[in-house]
């Protein structure tokens, strides 16, 4: 079982009186990659840097493996920090770069060029040591921020936004690498992003983050299947919000939910459900299924929308009550050519058991400006 | 021919600028550089035939003196401005960015006023009946008035007065420009403040410091009208020497073999400032 490697209690920070972060707790786990994920201003990078040192909380304790470490300065902390814009000393050379945080330390001379050329090595750029920083590439760049960052060997890597401001496919280059990275290591990642995307595929756990506390702590798959909230579920992937009403809580373990006039059963979720109360089926665009206009199942509408992604051919449908569904379908190998036209009718239903239900929540609010990603 | 035709604003500013640069710049600094080798004439200023003896004089222990005490004074307004200077930019860029562009204003405000009139300003401060003598006195500092004016140390204070602004707007535009993510980079590599001082900020700032030695040194030993006017007859500078071997002493050889000494001096700072500048990786100007 892993252990605790850093855990936060009880953090409050504001900045000119606004709340950033609100009394926020976690526990960061020895060895973990976790990722701090939200939409900016959500108090991410603010975490980030309380944990590096950099700012200091109003309240709550920071302990790393038991030491309190809440007001310690930056240069006594073991963990390392990689920049958003790779903050490499403009004036020192690859190698200055790497040597720097060892020549703090004031290692023997030989030791630490061993230690620089193995560091370089690892991110593949042994043969620009002499070179400064403005005469690599971003993704070099990049990569030397890494080594610096790695080679006093902290407990914990510390990642701003590490990839922000690469291009697509060096993003995924420098996604892999990283993964390789931690696991070769063994070192505790903690990821910023605001790319679910990114979070979903890197990370053994997200923590997703809106106005400075947490919305939800679990694995990626925990996170985009059984979002704990509404605000999970919108900025963790697409999703269908489909208005139910609980027709009957049966005495079992299911409960019956009328959605578009359909009696659907679900089994029952883990917040409390009473006759007549309004809930949100959530399902997203790859659980929903369409359905010719003669099926005796699903709600009619029309394709108002039809994107080829290259694997799926991603719809909006247009459902007869105003409703807009995603749908995201793969090819399949018996109907190659399968396609919609604009304004074809169709009807929707869904793969059975696939579906999540949310309480309705009161605070609606904000929701809009989460959806970027 | 055709391309004349084709772009006539084009070829009418680039005619301008390089005139202007041939008989404003190039052709002034050639004729210095005449006069400078040629004879001392009583009548015509300067006449063949053409020799050395102008730098020669240059070296004249009584002018090397006056050079060297010169350069002195120089140098200690230079490192003053710098001593006030450096610290003043820090805490500069550091302030809220409209509050900045306040004190960048109050900095600049003097410059609306005549420099000439400013340094008659303060020989009003630092005469023996004057402003900073009264007030001493009266509040009991001193019994007599202190002997300020005509002192090198006059000479230095309207050096440094007239010219820290100097000093500041180049180490300002550095520390602006220094980026707050390297000073993090540096703590979260393990390096203290003064560590982080010694092997980031001071790199990081020495295109600045540089560029504001190279704008008060040069001035501080040409200023001539302020030894005139606060530092008497001992405490010459260069500027005094080149501007009386044209207007009284009509020596013109000589008067242009020390200004070019100067401009010399200059192109050394310039090359320095390129040399620093290009080691952060910034383009040399």
């Amino acid at each position: 079982m892993k252990q605790t490697l850093l855990s936060l209690s009880n953090l409050s920070k504001q900045f000119d009186g606004k709340t950033v972060l609100d009394s926020l707790d976690l526990e960061i786990l020895d060895g973990e990659f976790i990722t701090l994920l939200g939409p900016s201003g959500c108090g991410k990078t603010t975490l980030l840097r309380l944990m590096a040192g950099f700012e200091h909380p109003d309240t709550g304790t920071i302990t790393l493996g038991g030491e309190d470490l809440t007001h310690t300065p930056p240069e006594k902390r073991p963990l390392n920090t990689v920049f958003q814009n790779y903050a490499l000393f403009p004036h020192m050379s690859v190698f200055d770069n790497v040597a720097y945080g060892l020549k703090m330390e004031k290692r023997p001379k030989e030791e630490i060029r061993q230690r620089v050329d193995d560091a370089l090595a690892m991110v593949q750029l042994g043969e620009f040591a002499r070179r400064k920083p403005h005469q690599l590439s971003g993704g070099q760049q990049q990569r030397v921020a890494i080594a610096r960052a790695v080679i006093k060997r902290p407990k914990m890597l510390l990642l701003d936004e590490p990839l922000s401001a690469l291009d697509f496919k060096l993003r995924r280059t420098m996604q892999v690498e990283l993964k390789r990275l931690q696991r070769e290591l063994g070192i505790t990642f903690v990821f910023v992003t605001h790319d679910q995307e990114e979070a979903l595929s890197m990370s053994d756990r997200v923590v997703v983050l809106k106005d400075g506390q947490v919305q939800q702590l679990g694995t990626p798959r925990e996170v985009y299947e059984r979002p704990a909230n509404l605000f999970t579920a919108r900025f963790v992937g697409d999703t269908n919000f489909f208005a139910g009403r609980v027709d009957v809580a049966n005495g079992d373990d299911t409960i019956t939910v009328d959605v578009f006039g359909l009696k659907r059963t679900f089994p029952k979720p883990d917040f409390q459900v009473a006759a007549g109360q309004l809930l949100h089926v959530l399902l997203r665009p790859e659980d929903i299924r369409v359905l010719a206009p003669n099926d005796d199942d699903g709600v009619a509408g029309k394709v108002v929308e039809r994107n080829y992604k290259g694997s799926t051919l991603d719809s909006v449908i247009h459902l007869d009550d105003g409703t807009e569904v995603l749908a995201s379908e793969f090819f399949d190998e018996d109907d190659p050519t399968f396609d919609y036209s604009l304004g074809e009718r169709v009807k929707v239903s869904w793969v059975d058991g696939w579906e999540w239900l949310l309480p309705e929540e009161n605070t609606e609010t904000e929701l809009e400006g989460a959806v970027d990603a | 021919m055709r391309s004349v035709m084709q772009q006539p604003f084009r070829t009418a500013v680039l005619v301008l600028v390089w005139g202007w640069l041939l008989f404003l710049v190039l052709t002034p600094n050639l004729l210095v550089i005449g006069a400078s080798v040629m004879t001392r004439d009583p009548g015509t200023f300067i006449s063949l035939p053409l020799n050395l003896d102008a730098y020669r004089q240059l070296f004249n222990p009584l002018y090397l003196d006056v050079f060297l005490h010169s350069l002195y004074m120089a140098a200690m307004t230079t490192l003053i401005c710098l001593l006030i200077g450096y610290p003043f930019a820090w805490a500069l860029s550091k302030v809220p960015r409209q509050r900045q562009m306040l004190l960048i204003f109050l900095l600049i405000v003097p410059f609306w006023t005549n420099s000439l009139v400013r340094t008659y300003a303060l020989k009003l401060i630092l005469a023996t009946n004057g402003l900073l003598n009264n007030a001493l006195m009266s509040v009991g500092l001193i019994d007599q008035p202190m002997q300020m004016l005509y002192t090198e140390g006059a000479v230095i204070i309207g050096l440094v007065y007239l010219l820290l602004p100097f000093m500041i707007l180049p180490l300002y535009a550095v520390f602006d420009d220094l980026r707050e993510d390297l000073l993090r980079a540096s703590h979260d590599l393990g390096a203290g403040r003064l560590a982080t001082f010694v092997h980031i900020i001071v790199p990081m700032t020495l295109p600045g410091v540089l560029a504001g030695v190279m704008l008060v040194l040069l001035p501080a030993m040409g200023l001539f009208f302020v030894p005139d006017i606060l530092g008497g007859s001992r405490n010459l500078l260069v500027g005094n020497v080149i501007k009386n071997q044209f207007l009284d002493a009509r020596n013109w050889p000589f008067g242009a073999a020390a200004s070019i000494m100067l401009t010399l001096a200059m192109a050394f700072l310039m090359f320095a400032h390129r040399l620093s500048k290009r080691r952060i990786g910034e383009e040399g100007v």
